[in-house]
């Protein structure tokens, strides 16, 4: 089994229901967890696998889990959250994930709960994701009617609720702190750290937040091991990786693949190549909030170690293509809009800067670029960068913005110099 | 919990939110849930029905209307029978949507904000709607329509009435 999170998939057939799951091997992650392990060595087959979150910032997860107060003294309720919030533009891996494999998300829930002997779970789902809702809500349910959760799940003492919370828009609730206030029926601005949320997280209680696809790989680690877990991948970061690609190839898509594929391999293979009549630029790797890489990058193997090591992140693994009927000034531009509209205001460089950025490159747009229009942005991205602002949203903004002026600086030149968008 | 008479909140509403009060810790937690909800029935949250909101649940209005207005998918003014929420993000910017955009805004006769006479469209832009590999895209009310082109826009649009 080289595909463990999409092995059931067959959007034809739409997503299996409780006993076709079961039938082709389902909820016996959650059988071997909770009947033959403690809750400790769930963690430590995690941990051991390797497993990297794959919300975008690559954190180890049994790391993580490995935070949470065990034992007889630990506060309760404790909770697990599944961050499902999926915001960030270009991506759409963890929507196929929910769409078509619901049972894998929820066993996938109750084995991490069990790990860090959590009360509580819930799915914060965002609101456009109706078919996701839909498909994991008939889930819940028939999980529930074969009391698989409730009371002392499988006859042993730990019990566990899963809820959805649907949200009301708005990407910061993507970030983990900012999710909590959110659950918490807040507005969503995010917290100060420390304290950790796996101490002191969702309503002051212990609380783990995972993303879909990295809970989602769980379940098939406790079953199979860490060292199988680790030998999916072609290199040092373990496991496999939904990668998408979007924009003028022959055939955009998702594809779950041997994490430390090529970008080649992922472009030229299985997204079809460009477009006949385009040519590839640049690409930005894993979502929005990551820097552009271009072609002396294509042979980069795709994992978090290489991609950082090449000036970029690896994100959520969803590239989006430049090509070169596409202006970059204005496919930046695109981006900052959508950062100055999602900033959740708290933290001044932010809030005000990115609506600058945004107008700067609305103008270089619209032919009414300015000579130090460069430097301006530039001096952004250093006020906006690591360590200025209040979250991680700020730093992100300005990732594709550093490295589109890095490697399109020219065209940026161009706006100015002609007065007018040379691709308009 | 027993059905308040003093709010102006329906029964229905009312059980609605106390539903979603089981699921927290606190029921203030529920807000994001009863803005929903009472939107569900209304169309949209007027200030008297932020004021009710509070009251229900033990809140000021002034913390419910700073959750109200946080929140994109929450409208604080009326709208339209249908919202067509066209994703202005990267993807579907770089395959095409501003014309999308524009083909909607001629045919509509409206701007992003506005609600058409007939009251039958509001446009709204919106954020990657994460199904960039049919891009350009949009979603209309809860429905996602994907490989937009001016002529499935057409054909999608007659469909809501
Ligand atoms: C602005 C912002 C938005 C984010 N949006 C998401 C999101 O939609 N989904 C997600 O899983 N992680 C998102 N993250 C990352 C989360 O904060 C967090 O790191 C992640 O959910 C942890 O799960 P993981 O370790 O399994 O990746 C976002 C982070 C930031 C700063
Ligand atoms: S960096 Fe931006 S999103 Fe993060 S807290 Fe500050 S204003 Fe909010
Ligand atoms: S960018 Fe439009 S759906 Fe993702």
């Amino acid at each position: 089994m080289n595909k463990p999170l999409t092995k059931n998939i067959d959007p034809k057939r739409g997503p299996l229901n409780l006993k076709d799951y079961e039938k082709a091997g389902g909820y016996q992650g959650m059988e071997k967890a909770l009947k033959e392990m403690q809750p400790g060595d769930v963690t430590k087959v995690v941990k051991d696998s390797g497993l990297r979150g794959r919300g975008g910032a690559g954190f180890p997860t049994g790391v993580k889990w490995g935070f949470v107060p065990m034992g007889d003294n630990a506060p309760h309720p404790k909770y697990l959250i599944c961050n499902a919030d999926e915001m960030e533009p270009g991506t759409y891996k963890d929507r196929l994930l929910m769409e078509q494999d619901p049972h894998l998300l929820v066993e996938s829930m109750i084995v991490s709960g069990y790990a860090m002997q959590a009360d509580i779970g819930y799915i914060f789902l965002r609101a456009e994701y109706a078919e996701a809702e839909k498909a994991l809500r008939k889930a819940i349910a028939e999980v529930y009617g074969k009391k698989y959760l409730g009371g002392n799940i499988l006859g042993t003492n730990w019990s566990f609720e899963l809820y959805i919370h649907t949200s009301a828009g708005r990407y910061i609730c993507g970030e983990e702190t900012a999710l909590l206030n959110a659950l918490e029926g807040k507005r969503a601005i995010p917290r100060a750290k420390p304290p950790f949320p796996p101490v002191v997280g969702l309503f002051g209680k212990p609380t783990i937040v995972n993303n879909v696809e990295t809970l989602c790989s769980v379940p098939h680690i406790v079953n199979n091991g860490a060292i199988w877990y680790k030998d999916l991948s072609k290199t040092d970061d373990a496991g496999t990786k939904i990668y998408g690609v979007s924009g003028k190839v022959k055939k955009p898509g998702l594809w779950e693949l041997p994490m430390g594929t090529t970008m080649r391999e992922i472009i030229e293979e299985h997204a079809g190549g460009m477009q006949d009549d385009v040519k590839f630029r640049g690409v930005i790797p894993g979502g929005a909030s990551t820097d552009f890489l271009v072609e002396e990058h294509y042979d980069l193997p795709m994992d978090y170690n290489e991609v950082q090591k090449a000036g970029s992140r690896l994100g959520t693994g969803t590239m989006i293509i430049l090509d070169d009927q596409t202006c970059p000034v204005g496919m930046v531009h695109s981006l900052e809009k959508f950062f100055a509209r999602e900033s959740c205001g708290f933290c001044t460089p932010c809030r005000d800067g990115l609506p600058w950025v945004e107008k700067i490159l609305r103008a270089l747009e619209e032919g009414e670029g300015r000579e130090d229009d460069i430097a301006t942005l530039e001096m952004h991205g250093k006020f906006l960068g690591p360590g200025n602002t209040f979250c991680a949203f700020a730093p992100g903004a300005v990732e594709p913005l550093q490295s589109a002026i890095k490697y399109f600086r020219d065209d940026f030149q161009r706006h100015i110099n002609q007065k007018r968008c040379p691709w308009r | 919990m027993s059905i308040d008479s003093e709010t102006m909140l329906s029964n229905e509403e009312q059980k609605e939110i106390q539903h979603e009060f089981e699921h927290y810790e606190t029921k203030q937690a529920a807000c994001i849930e009863a803005l929903m909800i009472v939107q569900k029935h209304r169309g949209w949250i007027s200030d008297d029905v932020v004021k009710d909101i509070a009251a229900f649940l033990e809140m000021s209005p002034d913390e419910v209307d700073s959750v109200a207005s946080f929140y994109n998918l929450i409208f604080r003014h009326p709208v339209g029978r249908n919202v067509i929420f066209l994703c202005d993000s990267v993807s579907c910017w770089v395959m095409g949507s501003t014309a999308i955009g524009e083909h909607i805004k001629q045919k509509l006769g409206i701007d992003y904000g506005q609600t058409t006479e007939d009251k039958r469209f509001t446009l709204l832009p919106i954020a990657c709607l994460g199904t960039c590999d049919h891009a350009p895209a949009m979603m209309i009310n809860r429905d996602t329509h994907r490989n937009l082109t001016p002529e499935k826009v057409d054909t999608v649009l007659e469909k809501y009435k």
